[in-house]
């Protein structure tokens, strides 16, 4: 043991640690190697000092915690003390009862950080009482399930939401034990401006956010015979699902899993990086044409569904600049959809698609009314890894010895630029492999593009191809997004393409992969996906020769009129929140003069809450409750005109109090009141 | 800035404004609850019509009317309200309605008498007290940061000019360093009245070095403990002088932005802060240039929402920054990163008043009042079982007797009137604060000594309680609110506090065992060990200082399933003590139920299983007779 005491270290349980710019005590403690429990610390986040696990006892200083101390040299610091330990274990049990403890029928179960450190601290009985109070469960969201009876009020999710993707989807309400995590005005999330991207459940440690399940649905496809059930497996898949059977993360098990996809009952086992090799031939060349010939840049690719829905919310009129081009997902459901049918003659509703992401979003995605044809969804179910290993758990499946399997040919096929899709930086790396021979006529010497590899959250690079200078934008994180999209709409973006994922490193780190608090982890995934396309013959998916079949025999021309109808889709201006309004009145509501004053922001800050309250007093001094039914609504969507207030479902814009209630006023006349 | 001004602010100049009479009608917010507004305006008409030269309105010049009516703060009196005040004659006339306003107008201004039927009358020597100079309440009290409540138009910022002010903050502006400032307030010992008592200096000197083109000084006057009230009279008698001490604050840390976070509860208090802000911005003693400094102070107040936990420094940076009030992890403390990530000063409204003092006087004048280690003066809101409630300031060292017995009038029973042995306790600095019992009586009120007792000034709040209260109901009443109040943000606090009150609960339903209160005092203790923030931490004190001092009042709960003042329905046991009882029959009418029988003049037997605990027959007894209940 070294004992002596130098200038960079600090006294831990007796034992002199070197402190290496490590932000906070918690973080040193764990670098000498010793697991104080935490809920509400993650490294990506803020610190918030909630949970109060991490407690430590610094000597001079008392009890404190080790999450928001940063780390001085000279500090004496005890992780285990019978003090600490019984404050710990307090906490434990103060949340356990107030906890919905049936553990065994959670989704979260055995991965459950409430449970692991109840077990941890040797917790046997809950000494207080119980008083939990059942509150309904969320499953309005397509993508995941809000159990506010299992939240410990961490506020992870709280913080991903704002903190990493600027969202704020759900946040804080309430004081003392009516505190809860709730999305806004107490509606129900899928109603609210999530984007599904799911990081509140990959952080939330307990059950109460979880990504929605399809298992059942598949099962009975499945089992059905007279199903043909057809899946893909996006890249991401890969190097993850074997984490959940004790393999090290980003160890590629491509040959296992086929081999357990097609031991489930699967007909047919298609590889996603088939249709992401078809979505840089398609994007690339709309990248190409856009920049040649004077459309619209920067391009934002749009293979990611949240992003997609993020763009439709806040930033409608960067639609047109987002590439038409569908998700990979979709391309490969349409062309199944649409190519299986005929070849097989099976009859289309009998043919099932079921895709393998390592996404939430996804689920929603494949929900989309844009992605339906002939009220058939091109995408019938979608799976998330951790969905796909519960399956071959349940099927008894010893999946390391599995004897590896090939993807079905000739959707199964696909080059090293179709997998990377699934890092960020991926689809960039992608298209410039395409764009770099297309520009300069010439074959690329080496396919690597190092410059736009990288962990960073928004990274700017130019590239030179050929004569030109491509200058790239690549982010992951929505909040980082928001920046560019933001100089984007105020015309100050220079960039050519921008690349956007909104989850942490790309689709390895999607909220639907195995849950791990490892920061490490997704550095090992994404090099996993990287050694895939090292390992691969054809790196370019201008080499697919199965896409140029495809083209040659289906499609016809690149960006051409089939291919637009089979790739490509339309975004639309969305609200950010469902539902028409929020009732401030009462009574029989048919003969109602119905006024509707926006409260959206852009309205507000015009004055609108001014004309509501002006309203609210007429409507009191006037006493005209019965006859007009005055509701604070959402967002018009004509905020250039606000303040915006509907009489009868006349839109006034730039409305005053005064015009408003002359408008009320006539309108009762009318109905004679 | 207005010569005539700057001649105000130079104390050499003259005083101007004498009118011969003024008639000063206390407007604090308990006085207005009884009717004061409509006093003044009765006092409007009849001056008028008594045909007295008259003016609401404080003028700079010699005035020629011959009267000056006008509202003032808090008096600090205000079981007695609405005050009437009448100088220079010193008459104070208490529980004055709008048909008393004849008699003072015709008998006081025009006959030069006093309505003796309005003055306050001495419960113990049953004298009446003409003005505030005979009345016990006031002899006691050393008022500094009370002073001018109750005697200045708090409207009015030129007579707040008159009595000096601004002269500290002209002063600090003009003529003192920062580094002087700092040192004089440091020098004075002047501590945080808002509840922890942490050194002003200390905490300025923070921020003043601190690196920073941006800083802001915040003033906290979101006072929130239950029966306390001692910011908001302040803000109500005298805004001016806090914003006085805001300036100074600012000019000595380098602020040019500041800001007055009032609770929402308080809109008197709000009013008049804004108009204060705004007549200081008239004036020039706010805006882009300073009483002609060249620097720039702006002042914003803003209203809370009425969280009690915004009172916390953290929770009131995020609450004022648009976030949800919930405290954050310190360090950093807000002296290095505070409000929009710059240093930021919060201090108590009562210490920014203080401050105008110190800068005025001389630290070494402050202090000469006070103790060593909490130099100057206190106030506190007085309330509970005591003849005498309202608003109190004295200096930190004065006994809890002096306060209790002399100020407050001693104790009074369940009918209002002084007993001699009633004292039980004292519950001091509000939810957060703890208990002292008889044994503390002689305890010198300060920070220190009141910490090594368990118990902490707080913000001042005093709830005196008679021998008839139960402390396990107490403990129980500070709990739920201060489990109601918690953010929710940490688990300690947020299921612990839900926790200890359930237990109590447990207590006083006599559901409680052994294990209930050796439980309940391992989980206080990690509730105040382990929480997050200042209300957390100091949430159990209730708990734990009844624990501490009335140990056997609990366990006669938990092993003899008996509430000892019979105020917990469920274990009370009333009966009557048959040497008392004299068989008089009147608790035996009263007893809604017929639970009560015995013969005339034969001591009388309460039927347990017919009572219902209601305790009519306890208020009933002349002779206190009847006990447990």
């Amino acid at each position: 043991m070294n004992t002596t005491v130098t200038a960079k270290t600090l006294n831990i349980d007796g034992v002199e640690v070197p402190i290496n710019g490590e932000r906070n005590l918690l973080e040193l403690i764990r670098q000498a190697d010793i697991d104080l429990p935490t809920f509400c610390y993650h490294s990506d986040l803020s610190v918030y000092g909630a949970c109060r696990l991490c407690l430590v006892d610094i000597a001079g200083r008392g009890i404190q915690g080790a999450c928001s101390t940063p780390p001085e040299p000279g500090l004496k610091v005890r992780t285990q003390t019978e003090e600490i330990r019984e404050i710990r274990k307090i906490s434990v049990e103060l949340l356990l009862a107030n906890h919905e403890r049936e553990c065994t029928t959670c989704g979260k179960s055995a991965t459950c950080q409430l449970q692991a450190v109840a077990r941890k601290l040797g917790i046997q009985k809950v000494r207080f009482q119980p008083v939990h109070q059942p509150r309904p469960v969320d499953r309005s969201s397509l993508s995941l399930v809000r159990d506010p009876n299992k939240c410990v009020l961490c506020g992870d999710c709280v913080r991903f939401c704002s903190e990493i993707q600027g969202i704020g989807a759900i946040d804080f309400a309430y004081r003392g034990h009516d505190a809860a995590v709730l999305p806004a005005f107490g509606r129900d999330l899928g109603e609210g401006e999530c984007i599904n991207c799911g990081q509140c459940a990959a952080v939330c440690p307990t059950g109460a956010l979880t990504p929605r399940q399809e298992i059942d649905e598949v099962w009975k496809a499945l089992g059905d015979p007279t199903k043909m059930v057809v899946v893909q497996v996006a890249p991401a898949v890969r190097v993850a699902i074997g984490e959940q059977f004790g393999l090290p993360p980003g160890e590629s098990t491509r040959g296992q899993m086929v081999a357990a996809l097609k031991r489930l009952g699967f007909d047919r086992v298609y590889d996603t990086a088939f249709s992401a090799d078809l979505t840089v031939v398609e994007e690339a060349n709309e990248f190409l044409t856009r920049k040649t010939k004077g459309g619209k840049l920067p391009l934002f690719t749009s293979c990611c569904p949240g992003w997609v829905k993020f763009a439709e919310q806040y930033f409608p009129e960067l639609l047109p600049n987002l590439s038409s081009c569908k998700s990979p997902q979709q391309m490969l459901g349409a062309l199944v959809k649409e190519l299986l049918p005929a070849e097989l003659n099976l009859d289309k509703k009998n043919l099932v698609m079921v895709s393998i992401m390592p996404c939430t979003a996804k689920k929603f995605e494949a929900k989309r009314p844009e992605f339906a044809q002939d009220g058939m969804a091109e995408v019938d179910h979608v799976l998330t890894t951790q969905e796909l290993a519960r399956m071959i758990e349940e099927a008894g499946l010893r999946f390391t010895k599995l004897q590896p399997e090939s993807f079905d040919m000739p959707m199964g096929f696909k080059t090293g630029a179709g997998v990377i899709f699934g890092n960020s930086g991926g689809v960039s790396e992608a298209v410039l492999r395409y764009a770099a021979e297309k520009v300069t006529g010439k074959k690329l010497a080496n396919p690597d593009f190092h410059a736009v590899r990288g962990a960073d959250g928004l990274r700017i690079v130019e590239v030179p191809v050929g004569d030109i200078t491509l200058k790239l934008g690549v982010v992951h994180g929505l909040k980082n997004a928001r920046t560019l999209a933001e100089k984007a709409r105020r015309g100050k973006c220079d960039l050519d393409l921008i690349e956007v994922m909104a989850c942490p490193g790309g689709c390895i780190g999607g909220a639907g992969q195995p849950v791990s608090r490892d920061p490490d982890i997704r550095k090992l995934r994404t090099k996993g996906l990287y050694e895939v396309d090292k390992n691969m013959e054809l790196h370019k998916s201008q080499e697919n020769h199965f896409v140029t079949e495809c083209y040659q025999r289906h499609l016809g021309e690149i960006g051409g009129k089939n291919a637009h109808r089979l790739l490509h889709t339309h975004y639309r201006n969305r609200r950010r929140m469902a539902g028409e309004t929020i009732t401030l009145g009462d009574g029989p509501e048919s003969e109602k003069v119905k006024v509707n004053v926006c409260a959206g922001t852009n309205c507000f800050i015009k004055g609108s809450q001014g004309i509501l309250h002006e309203l609210l007093d007429q409507v009191e001094t006037e006493k005209l409750q019965d006859k007009v039914s005055l509701n604070a609504s959402f967002c018009f969507e004509q905020c250039e005109h606000g303040p915006t207030v509907s009489v009868d479902g006349k839109k006034m814009q730039r409305c005053t109090a005064h015009a408003a209630k002359a408008e009320i006023l006539e309108k009762l006349k009318e109905r004679k009141l | 800035m207005n010569h005539r001004i700057l001649n105000i602010l130079d104390p050499a100049a003259g005083n101007g404004c004498k009118t011969q009479r003024r008639v000063i009608v206390c407007a604090g917010t308990g006085c207005v609850a009884n009717g004061a507004y409509q006093v003044i305006t009765a006092f409007k008409e009849q001056i008028a019509a008594a045909g007295i030269s008259m003016t609401t309105e404080f003028k700079a010049e010699e005035s020629s009317h011959d009267l000056r009516l006008n509202k003032s703060g808090c008096q600090g009196f205000c079981q007695m309200g609405p005050l009437v005040t009448i100088l220079p004659d010193q008459i104070l006339y208490n529980k004055v309605t709008v048909a008393d306003v004849d008699d003072i107008v015709r008998q006081t201004l025009v006959g030069g008498k006093v309505v003796d039927r309005l003055l306050y009358v001495d419960p113990t020597t049953r004298k009446p007290c003409q003005g505030i100079q005979d009345i016990p309440f006031y002899q006691r009290q050393q008022r500094f940061v009370l002073k001018e409540c109750g005697v200045i138009d708090p409207e009015s910022i030129l007579e707040y000019l008159h009595h000096g002010g601004y002269a500290a903050a002209k002063k600090a502006i003009l003529q003192m360093t920062q580094v002087e400032i700092v040192q004089e307030i440091t020098r004075s010992g002047l501590r945080g009245r808002g509840g922890g008592g942490f050194p002003t200096g200390r905490k300025w000197e923070a921020a003043r070095t601190q690196k920073s083109a941006k800083k802001y000084v915040i003033c906290n006057a979101d006072e929130g403990d239950p029966g306390a009230f001692m910011n908001r009279s302040v803000m109500e008698g005298n805004p001016h002088s806090v914003l006085e001490g805001l300036m100074i604050a600012a000019r000595a840390i380098g602020a040019d932005e500041t800001l007055i976070y009032v609770r929402t509860e308080y809109p008197l208090a709000v009013a008049r802060m804004k108009r204060a802000v705004e007549k200081a911005q008239q004036l020039g003693f706010l805006g882009d240039n300073i009483f002609g400094s060249g620097q720039a102070l702006h002042c914003e107040v803003m209203e809370g929402a009425g969280a009690f936990v915004c009172g916390e420094e953290t929770a009131m940076i995020a609450s004022i920054e648009g976030q949800r009030g919930m405290p954050r992890p310190k360090p950093p403390f807000p002296a290095q990163s505070g409000l929009w990530g710059k240093p930021t000063i919060i201090n108590n409204v009562e210490t920014l008043a203080h401050v105008v003092r110190v800068i005025n006087e001389g630290a070494d004048k402050f202090k000469q009042l006070g103790s060593a280690a909490s130099p100057g003066t206190k106030t506190f809101a007085l309330t509970g079982h005591v003849a005498n409630t309202g608003l109190i300031e004295v200096p930190f060292g004065t006994t809890l007797r002096e306060v209790v017995m002399q100020i407050g009038g001693g104790i009074t029973d369940r009918r209002g009137k002084v007993k001699a042995n009633g004292f039980k306790a004292v519950q001091i600095g509000g939810p957060s604060g703890g208990c002292l019992t008889q044994e503390h009586l002689d305890l010198p009120l300060d920070y220190d000594s009141l910490r090594s007792v368990g118990a902490m000034v707080g913000s001042g709040g005093l709830v005196a309680m008679n021998e008839k209260t139960c402390m396990v109901s107490i403990a129980r009443f500070f709990m739920d609110f201060t489990q109601r109040e918690s953010c929710g943000k940490c688990v300690l606090c947020r299921e612990g506090t839900r926790q200890l009150l359930a237990m109590l609960d447990d207590i006083i339903e006599g559901h409680a065992t052994g294990e209930t209160i050796a439980l309940m005092e391992k989980l206080a203790l990690a509730v105040q060990k382990g929480s997050l923030c200042g209300l957390g931490k100091t949430a159990p004190n209730p708990v734990l200082s009844t624990l501490r001092y009335f140990r056997a009042e609990y366990d006669a709960h938990v092993f003899h399933k008996h509430c000892p003042t019979g105020q917990c329905k469920a274990l009370a046991r009333p009966s009557i003590d048959p040497a008392k009882c004299k068989g008089c029959m009147a608790c035996g009418k009263k007893c809604p139920v017929g639970a009560i029988s015995g013969e005339r003049k034969q001591p009388h037997v309460i039927d347990q299983g017919k009572c219902i605990v209601c305790g009519v027959c306890a208020d009933t007894c002349k002779l206190d007779a009847v006990t447990g209940v």
